[in-house]
C-alpha cells in the first residue's frame, strides 16, 4: 500500500509515472463495464423496438420530448462546469472560484435528477407503467438505470465536496469522481436520442 | 526463519501489530494474501457442495427410482434444481473465485513485487459481497419449493415463469446471488488490472510480467467487457419474475431469444475468463519443471489477446437451434473454428517449452501436463459443436455435456490442483506430500476420463441432457446404455473418494509438511523472493527490483540453472546478456 496509497509508483514502483493514477484508472475500467451494461440495455431495447408492430404503441402516453431536451441541456452544462471545476482546482487549489464551480456542478446535477423525478411522476400519473407493455418497461428500465448512476455519482460528489470544504480533498480522488460524472453526462444524450426521439 | 521475517515486517507495520484479534486478522483483513485464502477456502467449500450435487444426480441417473444415500429419492423437481445449481456453483462459485480471485489476489502483488493491491479496502469489500452472494445462493435451497430449477443458462420462459420452473422463490434468489457475485468480481477485476498496470516493481517492463499475471489481467478485462449485457439481462429477467414486465415474453411484445443473446454474449467469453488463468498456471509450472525458457512469450501473450477479442464474436454457436438465421450460423461457425487457432498456438507453445527440457515429474507438473492432454480432448470435441451442421444433431445431448466438462474440469479442477501443489509452499511455508499427491493425481485423472468418455457415447446416441429419468424412454433405457451410466457414476464415486487423500494431505501438511524455504522449486519469479509464507507487506522493507524476464532457466554460462528476476547482472565482463 505504501506507494499504492499515494497513487505513485516512483518509490520502488515502475520507473515511469503511470499514465493514469490508480483511482482514475479504476474508474475508467469500471466505466468500461458500465458502457457494456448500457449497450446491453440499448441493444435489447432496439431489438424489441424493431420487433414491435407499432412504436410507440397507440393509446399509450407520449414521453415529454421538449421538457427533457431542456433537462438534457442542463446536464450537459453541468459537464462543462465540472470540467471548469477540475481546471480551477488543478490551478488554484481550494480557491473560492473552484468552490463556486463545484457547487454549481452539484446544483445542476441535482436539478437534473429532481426534474426527471417530476417528469416520471407525471408520466406515471398518465398511466405509463412497467406493466403496461414493453414501451413503458424499457423506458423505466433504461432511464431508471441512468438515474441510479446519476444519483450515485451525485452522492459521491457530495462526499468529495465535503472533503473539499475541509481542505482534505486530493486531486486524484476528484479526478475519479469527475471521470465518472463525464460518463453519466456523456451517456445521457445517447439515451435521450434512442428513447425519447428515435 | 520465516517467523523472524514475519516479526520484523510486523514491527514495521505497527498498524497491523501482534495484538490483532482473529477477526481483524483473518475475517476483516485487507491483506491480499488473506483475501486470497478467503476466496480459496470459500471456493473449495462451495466445490464440496457442487460435487455433492453431482453425486446425487449421477446416482439417480444410474439407479433411477432407488434411494440415493445421504439424500433420498430424487424427484424430477429436485433433479432440475440439483443440475441447475451444480452448474451455477461450479462456474460462479468455484472456478471463478479459486482461479481468478484466489490466485489473482495471492499471486499478483507477490509476482509483480509490490506490497499489496492498490485498493485494499475495495478488495475486502469484493470478498464480503462474494460471501453474501454465496450465502444467498445456499439460502435459496431452503426456501419453499427449493432452489432454482430452470437450468444454469436460465432460458425464458422456463426461468421467468414460476409455473414452468416450479421455484417461485428460488429463481429470483438465484438471479440476485449471481448478480452479487458479478459485482464482487467487478471490484476484484478493477483491482487486478489497476495493480498490474500501476504498481509493478522497479524495472519490471510489460514483457517481464509473469504469464499467469498477464492471463489473470486479460481474463479480468474480458470479464469486465462481457458481463455488462448479462447484468442488463439479469435485471430484466428479475423484473419479469417479480414485477410482471414482459421483456422476454412474446405475449407482451418481448423476445425470449433476446435473453439467450445477452446470456451467451457473457457466457462464451466467460469460458476464456476461467481458461486463461489456468493456462497461466500451467505455463508457470511447465517452465519451472522443464527448466526451460518459455517458448514464445510474446506469441502466447498476443494469442491470448486475440483469443479474447475473438471470444466476443462466437456466442451464437450456443443458439444454432434457437431460430437464429442460418446465414448467421454460418458466420458463427467460422469464428468458432477460428478461435481454435490461438488456443492451439498456446498449447503448442507449452509443448514446445517441454521439448528438450529436463523435466521433473512433481505432482504439480503431472497436473499441468494432464491439463494439456485433457483440455485438448475438450477442444477437439468442440469442433463438432461449433459447426452448425453437426450441432443440430448433438445439441443439448450428453455429448455437449461431456465436451464442456472436458474443458471445465481441466480448467477448474486440474488447473487448481496444479496451482495448489505448486504454490502451497509459498502459501503456508510447507510442501504438500508428494507421494500422496501422486496418488491423488492418478485417482483424479483416471476416474475423470471414466466419467465423461462414456457420456460422449451416450450423447452421440441421442441422450438428452436435461431429462431426469430415462425409464420412460425404452430405446434409450437399454442395458448397454444403462451400463455406461452406471460406469460413469461409479467413476465419479471413485473420483470423490480419491479427494480424501488430498484433503488429509492438505490439513496434515499445514502443520507437519516438509518445511520449504523461500524458493523450494528454484523458480525465477518474484514471489519466490519473499519468505514462505510471506509476511504482511510481502518483501519487508526493500521491495525487489527486476532485471530480466521471468523464465531465464538454464542460461548458458551460469552455475545454477535458474536466474531469479531480482538478481542483478554480474557485470559486463562476465556476461553479454
Amino acid at each position: 500500500m505504501r506507494y499504492a496509497e499515494a497513487g505513485l509508483s516512483a518509490e520502488g514502483g515502475s520507473s515511469k509515472e503511470p499514465i493514469f493514477s490508480n483511482s482514475v484508472l479504476g474508474v475508467i475500467i469500471f466505466i468500461m463495464a458500465e458502457v457494456m451494461f448500457f449497450l446491453g440495455l440499448i441493444s435489447a431495447f432496439m431489438i424489441s423496438k424493431a420487433n414491435a408492430v407499432e412504436w410507440p404503441p397507440v393509446g399509450q402516453p407520449r414521453l415529454p420530448v421538449e421538457a427533457t431536451a431542456f433537462n438534457t441541456a442542463i446536464l450537459l452544462l453541468s459537464g462543462v462546469t465540472m470540467y471548469l471545476t477540475g481546471r480551477a482546482f488543478d490551478r488554484e487549489g481550494f480557491s473560492s472560484k473552484s468552490k463556486m464551480l463545484f457547487l454549481v456542478t452539484l446544483g445542476l446535477g441535482t436539478f437534473f435528477v429532481v426534474f426527471q423525478g417530476f417528469e416520471w411522476a407525471r408520466i406515471l400519473s398518465d398511466g405509463l407503467t412497467m406493466q403496461s407493455g414493453n414501451y413503458g418497461a424499457f423506458f423505466y428500465l433504461i432511464i431508471g438505470a441512468h438515474a441510479i448512476h446519476a444519483v450515485g455519482s451525485l452522492i459521491a460528489q457530495g462526499r468529495l465536496f465535503w472533503k473539499f470544504r475541509k481542505g482534505t480533498l486530493r486531486l486524484q480522488s476528484f479526478r475519479a469522481g469527475q471521470t465518472f460524472w463525464y460518463f453519466v453526462v456523456g451517456v445521457w444524450p445517447v439515451l435521450y436520442y434512442l428513447v425519447y426521439l428515435d | 526463519m520465516a517467523d523472524t521475517a514475519t516479526a520484523t515486517a510486523v514491527d514495521h507495520h505497527d498498524d497491523h501489530g501482534h495484538s490483532e484479534s482473529f477477526w481483524s486478522k483473518y475475517i476483516f483483513s485487507t491483506d491480499h494474501k488473506i483475501i486470497g485464502f478467503q476466496y480459496l477456502f470459500t471456493g473449495m467449500a462451495m466445490g464440496l457442495i457442487g460435487g455433492f450435487f453431482s453425486y446425487v444426480f449421477r446416482m439417480h441417473l444410474a439407479f433411477p427410482g432407488s434411494e440415493v444415500p445421504f439424500f433420498g429419492i430424487v424427484s424430477p423437481a429436485a433433479y432440475n434444481s440439483l443440475v441447475t445449481n451444480h452448474g451455477t456453483i461450479m462456474i460462479f462459485w468455484v472456478a471463478m473465485p479459486v482461479l481468478i480471485a484466489a490466485l489473482g489476489n495471492f499471486l499478483i502483488p507477490l509476482m509483480i513485487g509490490c506490497d499489496d493491491m492498490v485498493f485494499p479496502r475495495i478488495n475486502r469489500l469484493s470478498y464480503q459481497i462474494f460471501l453474501i452472494s454465496a450465502i444467498v445462493l445456499i439460502a435459496s435451497f431452503f426456501v419453499p419449493q427449493g432452489g432454482f430449477g430452470g437450468a444454469w443458462t436460465a432460458y425464458p420462459p422456463l426461468s421467468s415463469e414460476a409455473e414452468y420452473n416450479g421455484t417461485p422463490f428460488g429463481a429470483p434468489m438465484w438471479l440476485i446471488a449471481v448478480t452479487l457475485e458479478i459485482v464482487a468480481f467487478l471490484l476484484g477485476g478493477i483491482n487486478f488490472i489497476t495493480t498490474v498496470m500501476n504498481a509493478r516493481a522497479k524495472g519490471m517492463k510489460l514483457y517481464d510480467i509473469p504469464m499467469v499475471v498477464w492471463m489473470i489481467v486479460i481474463a479480468s478485462i474480458l470479464f469486465m467487457a462481457s458481463v455488462g449485457p448479462l447484468v442488463a439481462g439479469a435485471v430484466m429477467l428479475l423484473f419479469d419474475q417479480t414485477l410482471g414486465t414482459g421483456f422476454f415474453d412474446p405475449a407482451a411484445g418481448g423476445d425470449p431469444v433476446l435473453w439467450q443473446h445477452l446470456f451467451w454474449f457473457f457466457g462464451h467469453p466467460e469460458v476464456y475468463v476461467v481458461l486463461l488463468p489456468a493456462m497461466g498456471v500451467v505455463i508457470e509450472i511447465i517452465c519451472t519443471f522443464a527448466r526451460k525458457k518459455l517458448f514464445g512469450y510474446k506469441m502466447i501473450l498476443y494469442s491470448s489477446v486475440g483469443l479474447g477479442i475473438l471470444s466476443f464474436f462466437v456466442w451464437a454457436h450456443h443458439q444454432f437451434i434457437s431460430g437464429v438465421d442460418p446465414r448467421a450460423t454460418y458466420l458463427f461457425t467460422t469464428t468458432t473454428l477460428l478461435i481454435s487457432i490461438p488456443v492451439a498456438l498456446m498449447l503448442f507453445a507449452m509443448i514446445g517449452t517441454l521439448w528438450g527440457g529436463s523435466i521433473r515429474f512433481t505432482t504439480a507438473m503431472l497436473f499441468a501436463l494432464s491439463f494439456i492432454a485433457e483440455f485438448l480432448i475438450g477442444g477437439v470435441t468442440g469442433i463438432w459443436l461449433g459447426s452448425s451442421g453437426t450441432d443440430i444433431y448433438l445439441h443439448d445431448t450428453y455429448f455437449v455435456l461431456a465436451h464442456f466438462h472436458y474443458t471445465f474440469v481441466p480448467i477448474a479442477i486440474i488447473g487448481t490442483f496444479s496451482a495448489l501443489y505448486y504454490w502451497f509452499p509459498k502459501m503456508f511455508g510447507r510442501k504438500l506430500n508428494e507421494f500422496w499427491g501422486k496418488i491423488h493425481f492418478w485417482g483424479t485423472i483416471i476416474p475423470f476420463n471414466g466419467i465423461f468418455l462414456p457420456l460422449f457415447i451416450l450423447g452421440a446416441a441421442g441422450q438428452h441432457r436435461r431429462i431426469a429419468g430415462y425409464t420412460a424412454y425404452p430405446d434409450l433405457y437399454t442395458e448397454n446404455f444403462q451400463d455406461l451410466r452406471v460406469f460413469a457414476t461409479g467413476s465419479l464415486i471413485v473420483l470423490i473418494l480419491f479427494q480424501i487423500p488430498f484433503f488429509v494431505n492438505f490439513i496434515v501438511s499445514l502443520k507437519r509438511g516438509q518445511k520449504a524455504g523461500p524458493n523450494p522449486w528454484n523458480a525465477n519469479t518474484l514471489e519466490w523472493v519473499a519468505p514462505s509464507p510471506p509476511p504482511h507487506g510481502n518483501f519487508g522493507d526493500d521491495l525487489p527490483q527486476v532485471y530480466r524476464g521471468p523464465y531465464e532457466f538454464s542460461v548458458e554460462g551460469r552455475e545454477e540453472d535458474y536466474w531469479p528476476q531480482n538478481e542483478p547482472d554480474p557485470g559486463p565482463s562476465e556476461t553479454s546478456k
